[in-house]
This record gives C-alpha cells, structure tokens and sequence, in this order.
C-alpha cells in the first residue's frame, strides 16, 4: 500500500492507528482480566454491608476520591505510614475501584479502625478541629441528611449479580431497614472503618 | 500464568519489535523514484515538499531502543509472570491471599520492596534494638526508658505520626480526647497500662440514662450532684435528689465517685473533664451516654515501636 494512499484517506488511516496502538493494551491489559490475582477474592475479603454500600456512594458523592487514593504502592516509605501495600485480590469486588491518582490528602486504603467514630464525625464536621495543619474542607451537612435506603437493596443485588459479589438473600431483604434513618455521616464512617479490613 | 497467555504476550511483543525494524527499514529506502534533495511533484497551497532522508542521528535512536526492547525483555519479566527475567526482578509479592501469608514470604522475598525493607532494617534495627531492649534481647523496662533522652524522643517522633491527630501535637488531647499529660488516667497511668491501652484498644462506654434517671429533671438532679463532687456550687436540693440516684452511677464510678480503672470510669470529684465540664456538657453526657474508643495498634505498629510511644507518654506525667 503506497504511503501517499494512506495518507489521503483519513478514515484508513485512523483505523491503521487504533490497530497500531492496541498493541500495548492487547498485550498488557487482556491478559489481566484472565488472572488469578486480578479476579480472586483474598482470603479475609468480605462484602460491603448495606450502610457501608451506601457510605461508599456518599464518597463518591462528596468527591472524596479526588483527593485521597486508595491504593498503597510497594514502598517502604509508604508501607510504614500507611500498613501493607495494596494487592489486586482485596479490589476485585469494587466496582468502580476508588485507586484514585492524587494525594493532596493521605491513602485511605487502610484507614479503617485506625481512628474512632468520633473522631472521624469531628474530623469530618471541621478537620482543623483535631488536626490543625489540615486543608480539608469540612462536610458538616453529613450530619443532617437522612438516608431513606430506598435504592440500597437495588444496590446490593446489582453488585451481586452483575459482578459476582456474595451477598445472600437474607442481606439483599434487610438492605433498606439496615440503612434507613442513618445519616450521611454514620454511612460515611463506616465505610472508612471497612477500608483495608482484609489485611489487617 | 496459562501457556496461553505466554503465547499471546510473546507474539504480540515480537510483532511489534520486527514490525517497527521493517518499518523503519523501509521508511528509511528511497521508493519515490524522486534523488535526494529534489522536490517532490506535489505541491500543497504552494509550499513544495523535498525529498530529504530521515535524519541519520534520528534513526540511529531508533535502531538503538529496538535493541533495548529486546534487551530488556529478557532482563525483566515480560512474557510470563513465572518467569522473572535474566535480573530475578519482581516488584513485590502481589499474590498473597492474606497477611499471615505475606508476612511468611517476606522472610525469603527478594523482590524490590522486600530488599528496600531489609536495607533498611539493617540500617536502623541496631540502633532500634538499643533504644528498646536489654542485651538478654528482652524489653528494656518502660520506666528506664522514659529516663533515655534519645528513646523518648524516637518515642516522640512515633507519637506525632500516630497518635498527635487525635491526642493532639502537645499530648494534650480535646474534647473526647483525653490529655495525656496530666496525672489523671481513665484506665490507669501505670507504664504497662499504658502500653496496653496502646497495643490493644479501649472501649469505654457509657450508656443512656436519661430514661433510667426519670427524664430530664432526673437528669438534672444527678448533674448537679455530680457537679458538686468536684467543688462546684449547685442548688442543695438537687444535689441531694441527686446523690439518691447516684447509686446506680456508683456501679461504675465508686460510691465516692472517683472513678475505676478497671473499668475506665472517670474520677468525677477532680476537675477534669474528658467532654465538658460546663452544666450542658455533663448533662448531655448523662443523658445520652459517650463511647470513647481508642483504637489497637499493636497490628498497625509492631509492638516495638508501641513500647517507645509508651516510653514517651509515660514520660509527659512524669516531667514535672
């Protein structure tokens, strides 16, 4: 194929591109998605409960992954502040995985039961109050809003059956009466005391 | 990792390695039938196009990382994960399926992180033992330690990494927080209680009076008893409706109200107060109950590095 047909046909040639550029993920990626270590549960994994589902969404929510990763490389000068590096089998049932890519504040991969519930509420109210140094902004209107759960039980069995997450039919029927009446707040914190349960 | 995978992972490397060398072979030939340096017999909007070879230095680099290419796939592990390369590479164990596991392989790993770890612990483990343990190779006693300058100030050093977000820098605590500098102590000041509220956790809980008391005036009446344990002016008829009730308190607090460390209820007749000592605080405390957790480090930290902290709190009673 002469170079100068290629070059005059701008449909050809971005498909001669997209064929050119899959090469790294051909290679790179696919084979992920077929590994042991990519798809298997550790051991000491166990599935979000309802409220820590829907405190998992209220992070989403507020944006909190924009800012703090979830994801511990294998450095020691990471290890020693944080705990364990991060291993695939402990995020095969987030669905989106919350990694993240900045640090403005610290890795929360294993923030759980690090600090009391306490703590976390007035941390989260007005973070200067307990760390003075910090640029956090504060969330106090966690406080006031109520979760109604009525979207909690649609939540777990989407996670259940679509992405293979084993929660049984008695957790999927008390999915609504586990969040209802919860603020904000009391979801939020549990799923922060859930991060980095199973290797703990 | 399936043969299958190795297969795939090899084939595709080799057709992008051979195809960017044919590639770069046949861009670098004459085809156009145009000498070098003429002018091509195409315009576009006037600007003409010569027929210049690629620069030489520029296709000398490409040359040179199509070898890398091939260099460095055989130096590192690129078609299988079972195979680590000519250099022995891995990261990090990325297949534990828990810590027990992980804390297992760490013992013979040599991957990257795991050499970094070791490093470092040859680095600083002496100077670490020296601080923390005797030469029989058991725990130097708290109390010796807090007497060591240089181990109170690692002490210190752990402290604010780990403990300064809720005790606060100065080790003076706040509201639900407690200080740790004065001499009173929920749980005991002891250099082994200590450590062991560091290593394993408190849980203190104080449960929700308010229907037990009768209400709000019930509530009302214990505060003001309370209040007056530590010196506090109150109404004397309140304080003495509130002393009756206070038998139920006594269970956890004493019958004199100085508290139990057995228990980690607060001394009330001192003026310390771990919530508030203002009428509203103490009554909200009655009413609704307080849970004051202190988390366990002795996972997170090692208990090494726990004996130091220890080191160091015990010190800040003991300074003045």
């Amino acid at each position: 194929m002469k170079h100068e047909f290629i070059e005059k046909n701008v449909g050809l040639l971005a498909i001669l591109i997209i064929v050119a550029i899959s090469f790294g993920g051909l290679a790179q990626i696919t084979p992920l998605l077929f590994q042991k270590e990519t798809n298997e549960p550790v051991d000491t994994l166990r599935p979000y409960t309802a409220l820590e589902m829907e405190g998992r969404d209220i992070y989403i929510k507020e944006g909190c992954h924009t800012c703090h990763s979830q994801m511990i490389r294998p450095f020691r000068a990471e290890t020693e502040r944080y705990g364990h590096y991060s291993v695939a089998g402990e995020h095969v049932w987030e669905h989106p995985f919350l990694w993240g890519s900045k640090r403005t504040g610290p890795d929360l991969a294993r923030v759980g039961q690090r600090y009391s519930d306490a703590w976390h509420e007035v941390h989260l109210i007005n973070p200067r109050d307990v760390v003075p140094q910090s640029n956090m902004p504060g969330f106090p209107w966690l406080m006031e809003n109520v979760l109604t759960g009525e979207d909690t039980q649609r939540k777990l069995e989407i996670f259940r059956d679509n992405f293979g997450v084993p929660y049984t039919d008695q957790d999927i029927a008390g999915a609504q009466a586990a969040v209802e009446g919860k603020t904000e707040m009391q979801a939020l914190i549990a799923y922060l005391q859930s991060l980095g349960h199973a290797f703990q | 990792m399936s043969l299958f995978w190795t297969i795939w992972i090899s084939v595709i490397t080799l057709i992008v390695v051979i195809g960017c060398a044919i590639l770069l072979r046949l861009t670098s030939r004459n085809d156009t039938g145009v000498p070098e340096g003429e002018p091509m017999p195409h315009t576009f909007d006037g600007i003409q196009e010569m027929n210049n070879p690629l620069p030489k230095w520029w296709v000398g680099l490409f040359w040179f990382t199509i070898v890398i290419a091939v260099i460095y796939s055989f130096a590192f592990p690129t078609f299988t994960a079972n195979y680590n390369g000519l250099l022995n590479w891995t990261s990090s164990e990325q297949s534990v399926m828990n810590p027990e596991e992980s804390a297992e392989l760490a013992k013979t790993s040599q991957s990257q992180y795991q050499r970094e770890m070791n490093a470092a612990d040859d680095k600083f483990g002496a100077v670490f033992k020296e601080l923390a343990y005797q030469p029989s190779g058991e725990y130097k006693d708290l109390t010796l330690i807090a007497k060591d300058p240089e181990a109170v100030k690692v002490g210190q050093r752990l402290y604010l990494q780990n403990c300064a977000q809720c005790h606060g820098s100065d080790a003076r605590g706040s509201k639900g927080f407690p200080n740790l500098t004065d001499d009173d102590w929920l749980y005991g000041g002891e250099a082994e209680t200590i450590k062991a509220t560091i290593m394993h956790g408190r849980n203190g809980v104080m449960a929700a009076w308010k229907d037990v008391l009768g209400g709000d005036q019930g509530v009302t009446e214990v505060a003001s008893y309370v209040l007056q344990l530590s010196g506090r002016r109150v109404n004397a008829i309140e304080a003495q409706a509130g002393e009756e009730k206070f038998v139920i308190c006594a269970a956890c607090h004493g019958a004199d109200g100085k508290g139990n460390h057995a228990l980690g209820a607060p001394n009330l007749t001192d003026k310390i107060w771990l919530y508030g000592g203002s009428r509203k605080a103490v009554e909200d405390t009655i009413a609704n109950g307080r849970n004051g957790v202190m988390p366990a480090w002795a996972k997170v930290l090692g208990e090494d590095k726990v004996h130091l902290i220890s080191a160091f709190v015990y010190s800040l009673s003991q300074e003045k």
